[in-house]
């Protein structure tokens, strides 16, 4: 019984345990539902043990939208408990666990698996390529990314949630002020998370800069593969600082090392510096795929090319670089002095100046534009002033004089939400309506479209536009409660509002995919869109090896001109496909490390060394093992050519 | 027709990654101040990383050349940036203040 006590939840209320029956329910449905109707051959061969971007990105997207949910039911009951002064609905340990899990669920574990799932799905599509790189790697990326996302996501059951903020600011997360294994949760679970990043940064990185089809040049390609290669660019060079401080930090807590304590040379300030040395880059890392999403949208719907391609590619190239020189911006009031906070004031207007670039970029694409309002075109247009609202409060708190004031209020949460939201969140969806008929073979419905873009778009006004003004009054962040005599009442209610209108917009959106899963046509061709780029110019949906034939590349928007101007896209006989094999091993690996980081947050030490020995075991196995891939033969690509309408 | 056979670079370039290897060595062997022996070891391995990189590693020997340097000045910069920035805003600024 000793044994188990420890993976008792240090702070339990009725909710924790009417969670723990719901999450054992849900678990023994799946199990006794795949095993009703016999889906377990079919889940392995098709889906876990899968090696196809494609199939990757969709299993990306689910996870990503699970995740929105979790952290939005977060956000949800944070909201809630703040709507009234002296609200009971929540105590204070259980507010600080939901605002740690909120942010962290959000960030790593909702918005960077939905753009790496769009990245995977689209990118080898868009370069004419049949895969990514290392399509066996880029599996492995996904499991550890799944095995981090359900070891944090268990937390709050099993021995309890991180409860140090979504930053986990030492001293605070250190031992001495989180006793419980919350923080070793967030230590783990986003390290496994962040090696699977770290490796799909590579891999894209090999995907674009070899595997472009022929004549491709670098400044030919789509905007959308640009921008997800100067993202994988950043990833590369910012996660590996994310990995060491969270090195550290586990040492610090399970091995008494010292590096980010208060005594014994110990430097608490460190954790915050590498904390945003990785966490500003990691914005840029959000933010500009989902420009590249906006450039594909809104040049596909104003029916003309981008504006100013080239200056898009420099003011990325400029954002990357500036991206790694503002990260003290992040804690102005620490104490650094004037001198050096004035620098990184300097480099943190900069980075305002190559955003503005692109944002005039994209309102020139529109001057002109025969402009077609769609859903995904909706959410992009929503984007541009809702973006601009959080961009220039950026540079508000980007003065570092000014930030004093504004520092730790709810007037910051306001910000990034404002930015994040319309920046990310609305490209995504804009991203998944757009690419959802590529996808699955059916267009989700407009009109229902349309009513969750509007719910969303004034929804988030309404409610981050109400922390602006209490935070310039006074209201901290991540203060569970407030007096009635502070007046902040009437804003958090407002904001609770809003929350409650983003709650029905997402609810819309998922009834959305259930009735166009319903009743959309499935007749839709493979360009639903009139769309400019080479994705489209495949078949829907879209067959194992992408393109029978590998097209030859002459311009920016090729299949634009294979439609316009008679352009021959797709030359040469049908030949037989090499494919890469499916495999078990990723699936395998991602349990173990799941297993590996479970035991390693509980300090079992004979666990942890049992794992260690089986993934070393899986790595030895991979290396030895003689895979070549397999062919598909000639017949068969010409079979499914013919029943997919042919070769244009 | 030996002369050719023999891989008399790599050797040579073995041989100096041994001699920076031992002088690296020798900071911990004698007795020197901290900053004797700090440049001592950041010299020695920037050009040891740079031997390996060019020598036993080919970086400049395929057509990936300038994106395989491109790569690693850009990765040398962010890093040179981290650390004095890390430096600047956790020590010198208390220095002179």
């Amino acid at each position: 019984m000793e044994f188990f006590e420890r993976f008792a939840v240090p702070h339990p209320s009725p909710a924790i345990y009417a969670s723990m029956v719901a999450i054992g329910l849900t678990v023994i449905a799946i199990f006794a539902g795949l095993t009703y109707f016999k889906k377990w051959g079919f889940l392995w061969r098709e889906w876990l043990t899968t090696v196809d971007h494609k199939r990757i990105g969709i299993m990306y997207l689910i996870s990503a939208i699970l995740m929105l949910f979790r952290g939005g039911a977060d956000a949800i009951m944070m909201r809630a408990q703040l709507a009234a002064p002296e609200n009971k609905l929540l105590d204070a340990q259980h507010y600080n666990e939901i605002f740690s899990t909120h942010g962290v669920v959000m960030i790593l574990f909702m918005a960077m698996p939905f753009i790496i799932g769009l990245m995977n799905f689209v990118i080898p599509l868009q370069i004419g390529a049949r895969d990514v790189a290392f399509p066996r790697l880029n599996a492995l990326s996904f499991w550890l990314f799944f095995a981090g996302a359900m070891l944090f996501n268990i937390s709050f059951v099993v021995g309890g949630s991180p409860d140090a903020g979504w930053t986990s600011y030492f001293p605070l997360a250190g031992n001495d002020f989180s006793q419980s294994v919350g923080t070793n949760y967030y230590m783990i679970a986003i390290q496994i998370a962040g090696l699977g990043t770290l490796m799909t940064g590579i891999n894209f990185l090999a995907t674009i800069l070899k595997m472009r089809a022929p004549g491709m040049t670098l400044m030919k390609m789509p905007m959308f593969t640009w921008s997800a290669f100067i993202a994988n660019i950043i990833i590369v060079f910012a996660f590996p600082v994310l990995t060491v401080a969270l090195a550290m930090g586990t040492l610090d807590r399970l091995f008494g090392a010292n590096f980010f304590t208060s005594n014994n040379g110990g430097m608490d300030m460190l954790w915050a510096n590498l904390f945003w040395v990785w966490g500003h880059p990691e914005v840029y890392i959000l933010i500009l795929p989902a420009f590249g999403i906006y450039s594909e949208v809104i040049s596909t719907f104003a029916r003309r090319n981008l504006y100013g391609y080239k200056s898009m590619v420099g003011s990325m190239v400029i954002i990357s670089v500036l991206s790694f020189v503002v990260w003290v911006h992040h804690f102005f009031t620490m104490g650094q002095g004037a001198f050096v906070n004035s620098i990184f004031s300097i480099t943190t207007m900069a980075i305002a100046v190559p955003t503005g670039v692109k944002i005039f970029n994209w309102l020139f694409t529109l001057h002109k534009g025969k402009i077609v309002i769609t859903t995904p075109m909706l959410y992009s247009l929503l984007f541009i002033p809702l973006f601009t609202i959080g961009g220039v409060t950026g540079v508000m708190l980007g003065m570092s004089a000014a930030d004093y004031q504004y520092h730790n209020t709810m007037f910051l949460v306001a910000h990034f939400h404002m930015v994040i939201i319309p920046g990310v969140v609305f490209a995504m969806l804009a991203g998944l309506t757009y690419y959802w008929p590529k996808m699955f073979g059916f267009m989700l419905n407009e009109r229902i479209g349309k009513w969750s873009a509007w719910t969303i778009g004034i929804s988030t006004l309404v409610a981050f536009m109400p922390m602006f003004f209490s935070g310039l009054d006074g209201q901290a962040r991540r203060m569970y409660t407030y007096s009635e005599a502070s007046g902040f009442a009437i804003w958090n209610m407002i904001s609770f509002i809003g929350a409650a209108g983003l709650a029905v917009g997402f609810a819309l959106i998922v009834y959305n995919i259930y009735y166009s899963f319903r009743y959309a046509s499935r007749d839709i061709g493979s360009d639903p869109w009139d769309a400019r780029t080479l994705e489209w110019s495949t078949h829907t949906p879209v067959p194992e090896y992408n393109f029978a034939k590998i097209p030859q590349i002459d311009s920016v928007e090729p299949f634009w001109d294979q439609k316009k101007h008679g352009k021959k896209l797709f030359e040469g006989e049908l030949e037989k496909i090499h494919m890469p094999n499916n495999s078990g091993i990723p699936f395998i690996m991602g349990i173990l490390f799941f297993l590996w980081g479970f035991s390693f947050i509980f300090a079992m030490w004979i666990p942890v060394i049992i794992f260690t020995l089986a993934i070393f075991g899986c790595m030895a196995y991979q290396s030895f093992e003689k895979d070549h891939g397999r062919y598909i033969p000639l017949e068969e690509v010409e079979e499914t050519e013919n029943k997919l309408g042919g070769n244009r | 027709m030996m002369k050719e056979l023999f891989p008399r670079k790599q050797v040579i370039g073995f041989i100096f990654s041994l001699v920076l290897t031992a002088v690296a060595l020798l900071v911990y062997f004698m007795d020197m101040s901290f900053a004797v022996g700090m440049t001592i070891l950041l010299v020695t391995a920037f050009i040891q990383a740079g031997l390996q990189l060019i020598l036993f590693m080919h970086a400049g020997e395929s057509e990936d050349k300038t994106t395989i340097y491109t790569s690693i000045y850009y990765g040398m910069a962010i890093a040179i940036i981290t650390v004095l920035g890390t430096l600047l805003t956790l020590v010198w600024t208390y220095q002179f203040q």
